[in-house]
């Protein structure tokens, strides 16, 4: 097959890739480990020193920090909850042959191309404001008095908007899943009598389980990363009711200018991330075989 | 089961989905028509949905007070740019990775989609420091180099697995004709990987366009894109709904459509071949 020139070559041009991508991942890690460990303000710089594990103790043992993480992870399950059974919801629908089915799938898709900073003041704003928002209007003419999402409900309210984000792209994704279910099968169970229940049960949700499992993968590496419809709604307040730890991190970061902390900070987020990612990482790494 | 469906529980079907899709995409028309509101109108109490006085100035008034251009331009030059050179870089590794494979090929690929998992807070305070002491903070070159490496893993593994798809005797045939590497590449490889890179593209344009963590935090106005001048809109001063919302339909409107064109792509792209 590969001749050992072509694998020369091969080498040669894979290269720069791997190079860039080692020097923006790897060697930044390594200097936020290093900072993580160090007494490192910018405010003042000539502080500096080892301190060990300072930064981490003082990191987890944050109030703060405890928040951020239960914050980051309620986020991330009622995201993840709403978006992936609304998701097979709307995949179903969508599988149905209506009238319109493509623009349909058009406008079902949409949300996923609006930029987060969009998507999050628009929520804000013109839906979710107490006074003049449209969310407003309707409690109001149902004879409910307006809620005031930010002020009183602010987390439920960035899992609002986030969750508006992500219902399309499970459903997409969903969607393409149970199109590759064939039309035998799919007669097979109306002929055996199935009704929808057992349908659903037992040919459609063994079939889409791998594309489910792939979008909760997926969506909790960006999820656990959630950073812009936080800054541009509530800036992690009312106090650190919305502060999530890429927030937190920002905060100590570029705010604080607290290096040494922000570092300890990133570790957690990254020890964080790489849970999830083993299992992502073994899921496509199977599908590399085949 | 699709087969033998009554009329009625046709129309039911039909009508819950135009519902749901109408539910889900109402905030993107809520948003285009407030753009065409008076500030007034667009707070009015109750809404008015299209019968109100229908006005451009939002659109005027976004760029003459804001310079909306300025941003705009940014958010093309540095999705278009920092791709085009992400490709450059990307061709050459899917293809030899595609096609003249050698033992570590595939933990090479894993070990580039792993780059992509690091969240990007763990590097933010090595990358802040680094681009404040080169004088790259809030400049084309950072941020697009930054835009640039973000997708490059996901550059590489949508353009290997298209490459994957071009049948191999082509090449060796033209490899018996005497053709070398460049010309391999450029004469009988390109033509035909042509769609994939295009579509590749396509999703790359997409992600930086919308990119919220990086150009947030290292752009402040020189190099600021769209998402930074829409997070302007977070402090405002006085009425501004009708302006956010006619800056706001700026801003997706040219994505909206390229996305509506890439949606396979996107499944592709997003789930590194997991889901086709």
């Amino acid at each position: 097959m590969a001749t050992q020139q072509t694998t020369a070559a091969g080498r040669i041009l894979v290269a720069p890739s791997v190079i860039l991508l080692f020097a923006w991942m790897i060697v930044p890690l390594v200097m936020t480990l290093y900072f993580s460990t160090l007494r490192y303000s910018l405010l003042d710089p000539d502080q500096t020193g080892f301190v060990g594990l300072q930064n981490y103790t003082a990191f987890l043992t944050d109030p703060n920090f405890i928040a951020a993480l239960i914050n980051t992870l309620i986020l991330v399950a009622s995201v993840l909850l709403v978006s992936v059974c609304g998701g097979i919801l709307v995949a179903l629908l969508m599988d149905q042959p209506v009238f319109g089915q493509n623009l349909l799938r058009l406008m079902v898709i949409a949300p996923f191309f609006v930029m987060p900073t969009v998507s999050a003041l628009v929520w804000k704003n013109l839906l979710m404001n107490p006074d003049s928002g449209l969310f407003a209007w309707i409690a109001r003419s149902l004879g409910f008095s307006p809620v005031v999402w930010f002020t009183n409900y602010p987390m439920l309210s960035v899992v609002l908007v986030v969750s508006w984000e992500w219902l399309p792209f499970a459903s997409l994704i969903l969607l393409t899943a149970l199109q590759s279910l064939d039309e035998e099968q799919k007669e097979a169970a109306s002929l055996d009598g199935a009704g929808p229940l057992s349908y659903f049960g037992y040919i459609v949700l063994p079939h889409i389980a791998r594309a489910i499992t792939v979008v909760i993968l997926i969506e909790t590496i960006f999820l656990l990363s959630v950073f812009a419809e936080i800054y541009v709604t509530t800036s992690g307040g009312p106090g650190v009711a919305t502060t999530n730890i890429p927030f937190l991190v920002y905060k100590q970061a570029l705010l604080n200018f607290d290096v040494g902390s922000a570092s300890a900070g990133g570790i957690v987020a990254v020890v964080l991330a790489n849970i999830v990612a083993i299992f992502l990482m073994r899921m496509v790494g199977r599908n590399l075989e085949g | 089961m699709a087969m033998k469906q009554s009329v009625g529980k046709r129309a039911g079907v039909t009508i819950l989905a135009w519902v749901v899709a109408f539910l889900i995409f109402f905030p993107i028309l809520w948003t285009f028509l407030t753009s065409f509101k008076s500030e007034l109108d667009a707070i009015a109490m109750p809404p008015k949905f299209v019968f109100f006085h229908w006005t451009l100035e939002n659109y005027a008034e976004v760029q003459s007070r804001s310079n909306y251009l300025h941003f705009a331009f940014n958010s093309i030059v540095l999705s278009i740019g920092a791709n085009l050179v992400g490709l450059l870089i990307s061709v050459p590794a899917a293809w030899s990775m595609a096609f003249a494979p050698g033992k570590r090929t595939k933990d090479l690929l894993m070990w580039m989609l792993s780059t992509k998992m690091m969240p990007a807070v763990g590097v933010l305070v090595p990358i802040y420091l680094l681009f404040r002491d080169f004088g790259l903070l809030d400049s084309l070159l950072g941020i697009g180099l930054v835009l640039m490496l973000l997708n490059l893993p996901i550059l590489i593994w949508m353009l290997y697995t298209y490459f994957k798809e071009i049948p191999v005797d082509i090449l060796e045939a033209a490899r018996m004709d005497g053709a070398s590497l460049l010309n391999e590449i450029l004469y009988v490889l390109t033509p035909m990987a042509v769609p994939g890179i295009a579509s590749t593209m396509l999703l790359a344009i997409i992600l930086s366009w919308n990119e919220a963590f990086w150009t947030l935090n290292l752009a402040t106005s020189n190099a600021a894109p769209l998402t930074a001048f829409i997070a302007s809109y977070s402090a405002p001063e006085g009425f501004f709904w009708a302006k956010l919302s006619a800056a706001s339909t700026l801003a997706i409107a040219p994505i909206l459509i390229l996305g509506w064109f890439s949606q396979k792509q996107l499944v592709r792209g997003l789930t590194f071949g997991a889901v086709k």
